[in-house]
């Protein structure tokens, strides 16, 4: 067995407050293997995302990590730099796309600027170079590099996200994390992007930390699953094992209220 | 479709925005009816003209050709009693239960407002009594909810008020316009089972607007999709997904998420998605029939 690309143990995670605090993340450990696409679904505030702000260290009071939490990424702890280290370590090993990524684009800015911005922060270029990175990572998301000289507010929605997704993958990063990346997007749109990811995590070996509640998506596109529920890790397996015989009651509450495409429907259950 | 006349139609529609070279139809030539005790559900992604269909039922737009006919009658420039009547049968349900409830006021002004605006005859008392009934019907405890107001309801409950107000006006149709795409996957199928009872026993007409086909399959019996403000295929639910015929809908379904397909074994049609885009916002006149109640209008060939 290879080194986990990122490790998280013991992770507990605490909203403060000013009489009772909120238990977001409670005691969650799980090993995400170099190259895997590791998804984490659960429903709203269940503390997925809050997990994948505190592995990239980007959580802010009130969230605070309890003392005795873990979070390794290539064995190196992350709750553990200081600030200098801390800007190394974003992007160049673990990058972030957000829900709202398509948003997360400075207007003013054209493409080819906000690929400098990031390229120049974390490493000695020149504008040539950069440009030439810019149009290497653009060709990569099926985008045509005679868009770097283009505003965000001339790209579409999809395109938007793409170029998001090629800026985080700038600096070679170990581990992607992805929150909700694909929800405010169409499904045909949707369908694109994911299935570029994959093919690109398969290319150049950079691991995923999938978030979504779209659980047949989750499946579709995951290797191994976990399943959240109140701040709790209940299900740990293969995506082919959580889809066809979960084992936590959670897990097959859930299955059994997604209405399905084809075959059988579900059956409504005798509510109270 | 039913043998039943249709409560609500539309007839040959079309909405243009914009002139000349820069118009946009929203709507082509849209047709379509709603029958009492059944659902029809409307999918396509954004922008495809779901949302422009649901507004120019509710009368929001006028039509720029074509017809809406109410009962069989003709809805344009009707009396102001007609459309007084026509507002009191149609009602819509919105996608955002955050926002389309009035922060400033209880849930019981919410259902309240209807009654008086549409059965002015009640007496207080009765009124009371008529919201108590709402809201049983939609599964809340009327004690509890009555005086709250909505930012202290989930999302799921604000989306049942949004349900019982628009049936506190006895409608005949409701247009529910992504009802549940804001609603966790546990609260959503609760939604889903009372838009169906409510279809079922108040025989309700129901156009149900999503770009999410699961859940259309769970409420409706029909299913029409729409790209580029034309309904490309059309027909029973079943037909339909089972056997698709238009290129497009084809591109969509193999889109949906659907845990049983891994991305590997992606269809021919992800190959193809901007000719097929391409070609399908074409105008296509011809409808074909392809089954006993399934629809398409097939796309010109490249080059004409």
């Amino acid at each position: 067995m290879t080194n986990p690309v990122l490790s998280v143990r013991n992770l507990v995670i605490d909203y403060i407050g000013a009489e009772t605090d909120f238990h977001a993340v409670k005691g969650v450990s799980f090993d995400i293997q170099p190259g895997e696409l590791f998804g984490l679904a659960g429903e709203s505030g269940c503390g997925k995302s809050t997990i994948a702000f505190a592995v990239s260290r980007l959580h802010r009071p009130p969230a605070l990590i309890r003392k005795g939490s873990e979070i390794l990424v290539d064995g190196r702890d992350v709750l553990t730099l200081d600030d200098d280290a801390l800007r190394a370590f974003r992007w160049r090993e673990v990058a972030m796309v957000f829900q709202s990524a398509m948003n997360s684009l400075n207007p003013v800015l054209t493409i080819e600027e906000q690929f400098y911005d990031v390229l120049r922060t974390h490493t000695q270029t020149t504008r040539e170079a950069a440009r030439a990175r810019a149009a290497e990572l653009l060709k990569l998301v099926d985008i045509s590099p005679d868009r770097l000289s283009a505003y965000p507010h001339q790209c579409s929605g999809g395109m938007r996200q793409r170029i998001v997704i090629a800026i985080c993958l700038a600096l070679n990063p170990k581990l992607l994390i992805m929150d909700e990346p694909t929800t405010a997007l169409d499904v045909v749109v949707q369908r694109e992007i994911l299935q570029r990811i994959d093919t690109l995590r398969k290319q150049l070996g950079f691991a995923v930390l999938f978030i979504t509640h779209d659980l047949s998506l989750m499946v579709q596109v995951s290797d191994r699953i976990g399943i959240m529920l109140e701040g709790h890790l209940v299900e740990v397996n293969d995506a082919q094992t959580i889809y066809h015989s979960p084992q936590h009651d959670y897990t097959k509450r859930l299955w059994a209220s997604m209405p399905k495409l084809h075959g059988a429907q579900i059956v409504r259950e005798a509510t109270s | 479709m039913s043998d039943t006349a249709p409560i609500l139609a539309l007839k040959t529609v079309s909405k243009i925005f914009g002139k000349g070279d820069s118009a946009v139809y929203a709507a082509r030539d849209v047709s379509f009816a709603l029958h009492s005790g059944r659902t029809l559900a409307l999918v396509g992604e954004s922008g495809s003209g779901k949302t422009t269909a649901a507004r120019l039922i509710m009368r929001e737009y006028s039509p720029d050709h074509g017809q809406l006919l109410f009962q069989g009658a003709p809805l344009g420039k009707a009396d102001a009693r007609a459309i007084k009547a026509y507002r009191s049968s149609v009602q819509m349900v919105f996608q955002d239960p955050f926002s389309s409830l009035n922060p400033a006021h209880t849930i019981r002004y919410h259902l309240e407002r209807p009654l008086r605006l549409h059965q002015p005859g009640l007496t207080g008392s009765q009124r009371k009594a008529a919201i108590a009934e709402l809201l049983t019907r939609v599964k809340l405890d009327p004690a509890i909810v009555m005086p709250k107001y909505p930012h202290e309801l989930s999302g799921g409950q604000r989306q049942r008020i949004s349900i019982a107000r628009a049936l506190a006006v006895n409608p005949k149709v409701i247009v529910a316009d992504e009802p549940t795409s804001m609603l966790d996957v546990s609260v959503r199928l609760g939604i889903l089972n009372l838009l169906n009872d409510m279809k079922a026993e108040l025989g309700l007409a129901l156009l149900y607007i999503t770009h999410d086909i699961a859940t259309a399959r769970y409420v409706a019996e029909d299913i029409m999709v729409m790209y580029s403000g034309q309904i490309v295929e059309w027909g029973a639910m079943d037909s339909v997904l089972d056997n698709p015929q238009h290129p497009y809908t084809r591109l969509l379904l193999s889109a949906v998420p659907d845990p049983d397909r891994r991305f590997s074994d992606a269809g021919a049609e992800l190959d193809q998605i901007e000719t097929i885009r391409r070609r399908a916002a074409l105008p296509q006149p011809e409808i074909r029939q392809v089954a006993q109640n399934h629809f398409i209008r097939p796309m010109p060939e490249d080059g004409r």
